[in-house]
């Protein structure tokens, strides 16, 4: 095996791992930690594949954003009595055999899938000279436009969802 | 080089964790938590193929899924906390007003 196979085997198997802790926890507050190391790992296999925007949005996002909201909430509800009880609902069986046979087939279908080119425009060189950041900018604000729009809309309305929702109802 | 079906394997090998945790867990936080695990293994397997199909649109995907998954947490939890207020428990078999 190569350098980046066995690096790739290092994540792999860290990153289930990982995920199988992040279900698993008792108390959410390991769960959101166990997610955040989940996450830098993530980050750091988007590196592996070019693509350092995304790998430095997903710490700044996910890690940043996203897993402190989780935390606030839990610091929100006092969940205390509640860490002492069962943690699986009565159907966990099925969901074990559901989430194997899925992932079973899901194998035999993509396992061994490969592409086929012609590849596109933007191969490693060209992204190493250009940079990134720039390269993704002008696919996004040319060719995707229209989307980017509508993202800042869907955006906005989860601001004032959320806080019309969380709000305290005054009498 | 690492070929591509790993890391689809990989993603495959993810979102069926997450399948698992969602379907169950009893704790409503890290229903969405698994959640976002499955939104995360999707991401994994669209930068790959990005990636390996030399693109940017993959990527570009990637950044609308966390747009999507930033409001989604947000409005989430916001109901989360509207619905404790109401009724203090966060078990799901426990939350069953609308059963018959």
């Amino acid at each position: 095996m190569s350098t980046p196979q066995v690096l790739f085997a290092y994540f792999a198997v860290a990153m289930t791992i990982l995920s199988l802790l992040v279900v698993t926890r008792r108390n959410p507050v390991h769960s959101v930690l166990w997610m955040l190391v989940l996450f830098i790992h993530i980050a750091a296999l988007y590196l592996f594949l070019n693509a350092e925007f995304i790998a430095a949005i997903q710490i700044i996002i996910y890690a940043g954003a996203i897993l402190v909201l989780f935390l606030f909430v839990i610091m929100l509800l006092n969940l205390r009595k509640e860490e002492t009880e069962k943690r699986f609902q009565k159907q966990w069986l099925y969901s074990i055999a559901i989430s194997v046979l899925f992932v079973f087939f899901l194998v035999l279908i993509v396992g061994n899938i490969t592409v086929i080119p012609p590849p596109g425009p933007y191969t490693a060189d060209v992204i190493k000279s250009e940079g990134h950041i720039m390269t993704v900018g002008k696919v996004l604000y040319s060719e995707f436009l229209l989307p980017f729009e509508i993202a800042s809309l869907i955006l906005l309305v989860a601001i004032i969802g959320a806080v019309v929702l969380a709000k305290k109802r005054i009498e | 080089m690492v070929p591509l079906s790993w890391y689809i394997v990989l993603s495959a090998l993810m979102f069926s964790i997450g399948v698992f945790g969602f379907l169950s867990r009893r704790n409503l936080i890290i229903i969405f938590i698994s959640i976002e695990l499955m939104l995360n293994s999707v991401n994994i397997s669209l930068v790959a193929f990005s990636h390996y199909l030399q693109s940017m649109r993959g990527q570009i995907l990637v950044f609308f899924v966390i747009t999507v998954a930033a409001a989604e947490a947000a409005i989430g939890l916001a109901i989360l906390i509207a619905f404790y207020r109401n009724n203090p428990t966060i078990k799901v078999d426990e939350i069953n007003l609308l059963k018959g």
